[in-house]
């Protein structure tokens, strides 16, 4: 029996056509379906044209073929405003949600900082918060463990490009799911976000810069170190993850600059802030593949 | 140039871009002695904010003296007759700073995005005209755009619900044939119950001559700021242009005399340091850099030994936008290896 779990995409848009690419490179995920609700989209043509079974009416069109093709994972690339449905049916059979739309229903979940947990706990529905949170929150992470953070406040600068119309719609929602899982996740007592879209051509690379206020005098020396192991996990996903510039300590400031470059499978390399969201979405699944492999979970039973 | 009769709507911006020249650092007293004294001479718009906005107070832009509630809990009750506008940044302020605002008084609402990217204000926009507020968008560093990039942004923020929009030169890099043919496609095309508005800096110069080429393209609102308080080498300075359109007997409503001693006895005193265009300020107009980065790069220079003029130009070389201040402290970090400083 093979150890991949199958799985669906919901959302045959850019976030989708790039997950499900680097779907297929995956040791520990397989694609099978592809969720859409218009037959006419070039997204669900796409998917057909990778062999990758698709339909075109929605997460119902998914339902009737959940335990035939045993699918246990589904990825949702759609928006908010659908998303809880979505989860609620999926879930009901058994499938693990992981959500890339802002809705938030599940608990926060940043892979290097918190996806052992929620795997090793079975999550049936895990949010990965927002690019900048991806980005950063790592960085925030990484100076908390060395020592209480007060206060952390990240900047994310994306291309106008790739910046879709979901985010411009409700910008509110990136700085206020930002700053609380900087919180909730960072370890910071008290998290602020500050999202810039850069027009500039060609596209800049997505850069994020992290700013932490320390209780106390910041240990320069092991926060340096464990920023500069918390960027080579974050490497081992997107490997285009770059510290930039720092640590830099000023009295109780301790601020890290980064850019972060795509793998450039479907989204262009400058939209590191796409590619970051995918790849992450495609590391939480494949980390609860591992963990059912090994035993350390059970997925939910199937007649 | 004819301005006799025009009507025309001064904006002081000395409690809020000044804010910028003052590293957020104005009190809660300064800020309502300034306020009542441009109350008295008649100015019927004050803004007050942090620099950035509603929600500025970040590492990233500067901790401000006092919270945006504390300031404006104590200078809108002390108005007369004077309304007092809040300015919203999306993606930096949110929707709640907005409500915050109208619950303590604040009657006009500015949401402020990069020229090309209207879009991020339609959930600001439409809730600021929902709540019936004066609601104004404000499309910043508009040298970066042409001008039918720049109409077709406004159209949208005018879809949203705006009854003004603002042309603003955040870089002062405009000269005067460049502000008339915007403003003048602004007023030829949008909806004439639309008003039109002008920002100015004075990095180049060009604050008074800008201000009156918008006017006589069809601006009725024009920002400036009592002594020029204001980012890079600052503002319009009000006192002066309200000099010139006394001469030019344009319609402003303000008393010019009390207005001097405004900017003379209460704003001038309070300066960190004197408002003018320096190398520096003069470098963000002519390389179209975003004013508040002028005190930024001149701290960076003293920390990194990387001259605060050759980060300007580099930013400005890069495409850098508004908000975009951590970038000059990373841009002097890297520079500052290149040239084996640190």
């Amino acid at each position: 029996m093979s150890k991949k779990l199958k799985a669906a995409i919901i959302g045959p848009g850019n976030i989708g056509t790039d997950l499900l690419i680097k779907m297929f490179r995956s040791e520990w995920i397989e694609p099978v379906w592809m969720v859409g609700i218009d037959p006419e989209s070039d997204g669900l043509k796409r998917a057909k044209e990778m062999g990758i079974k698709t339909t075109a009416e929605g997460v119902d069109g998914l339902l009737p073929h959940v335990i035939e093709d045993d699918i246990r994972v589904a990825f949702d690339a759609t928006s908010a405003y659908v998303h809880a449905e979505n989860s609620r049916k999926l879930n009901e059979l058994g499938v693990i949600m992981v959500d890339l739309t802002p809705a938030a229903i599940g608990p926060y979940c940043v892979p290097p900082v918190n996806l052992k947990q929620h795997a090793k706990e079975l999550e049936m529905n895990v949010n990965m918060v927002t690019c900048g949170g991806q980005a950063t929150i790592p960085m925030v992470a990484a100076v908390s463990q060395v020592q209480p953070v007060e206060y952390g406040e990240i900047i994310a600068t994306v291309s106008s490009r790739s910046a879709g119309p979901g985010t411009r719609k409700n910008i509110d929602e990136f700085t206020r799911t930002t700053a609380g899982a900087v919180e909730k996740v960072g370890g910071a007592d008290k998290g602020k976000a500050i999202i810039i879209i850069n027009p500039a051509e060609p596209p800049l690379i997505m850069r994020d810069t992290v700013h932490c206020l320390t209780k106390d005098t910041p240990d320069e020396a092991a926060i340096t170190e464990s920023v500069h192991n918390m960027i080579k996990e974050v490497q081992k996903y997107v490997p285009g993850y770059r510290l930039v510039n720092g640590p830099v300590f000023d009295g109780n400031r301790v601020s890290v600059f980064l850019e972060v470059e795509g793998l450039g499978d479907y989204l262009p390399k400058y939209a590191g802030n796409l590619d970051i969201m995918t790849a992450a979405g495609l590391r939480t699944a494949e980390m609860f593949a591992e963990e059912a492999a090994n035993g350390t979970i059970t997925l939910p039973a199937r007649g | 140039m004819n301005l006799k009769d025009k009507k025309v709507v001064l904006h002081d911006m000395s409690l809020r871009d000044g804010m910028h020249a003052k590293r957020h650092q104005i009190t809660v007293d300064q800020m309502v002695d300034i306020a009542t004294g441009l109350d008295e001479a008649g100015m019927p718009l004050i803004e007050v904010t942090h620099g950035d906005g509603l929600g500025g107070t970040s590492v990233n832009y500067g901790f401000p003296a006092h919270s945006d509630e504390e300031y404006l809990g104590a200078v809108v009750p002390k108005m007369k007759n004077a309304k007092v506008s809040a300015l919203l940044l999306p993606g930096i302020g949110t929707v709640d700073h907005l409500r915050m605002a109208k619950d303590l008084g604040v009657s006009t609402i500015r949401v402020a995005t990069h020229c090309t990217e209207a879009d991020v204000s339609e959930q600001h926009i439409g809730l600021a005209a929902k709540l019936e507020m004066d609601t104004v968008g404000f499309l910043m560093m508009a040298h970066m755009a042409s001008p039918e990039k720049i109409l077709e942004q406004a159209k949208l923020m005018e879809s949203y619900g705006a009854n003004c929009i603002y042309c603003t030169d955040s870089a002062g890099y405009m000269l005067p044939d460049e502000v008339s043919e915007k403003i003048g496609l602004l007023r030829a095309e949008l909806n004439p119950t639309t008003e039109i508005g002008f920002h100015g800096h004075h990095n180049m110069g060009m604050a008074i001559a800008n201000s009156l080429a918008a006017v006589d393209a069809g601006a009725v609102r024009i920002d400036g700021s009592v002594a020029g308080l204001g980012a890079g080498a600052g503002n319009t300075p009000l006192e002066v242009f309200v000099a010139v359109l006394e001469r030019m007997g344009a319609d402003h409503g303000i008393d010019l005399y009390k207005i001097m001693d405004v900017a003379e006895d209460r704003v001038v005193p309070l300066m960190d340091q004197p408002i003018r265009v320096d190398r520096d300020a003069l470098t963000l107009g002519y390389a179209g850099v975003y004013s508040s980065f002028l005190l930024f790069a001149k701290r960076a220079e003293a920390k990194y030994g990387i001259q605060a003029r050759d980060l300007l130009v580099e930013l400005g070389r890069r495409g850098t936008v508004g908000g975009q201040e951590d970038m000059i402290e990373d841009l002097a970090l890297t520079m500052a290896k290149e040239k084996g400083l640190i």
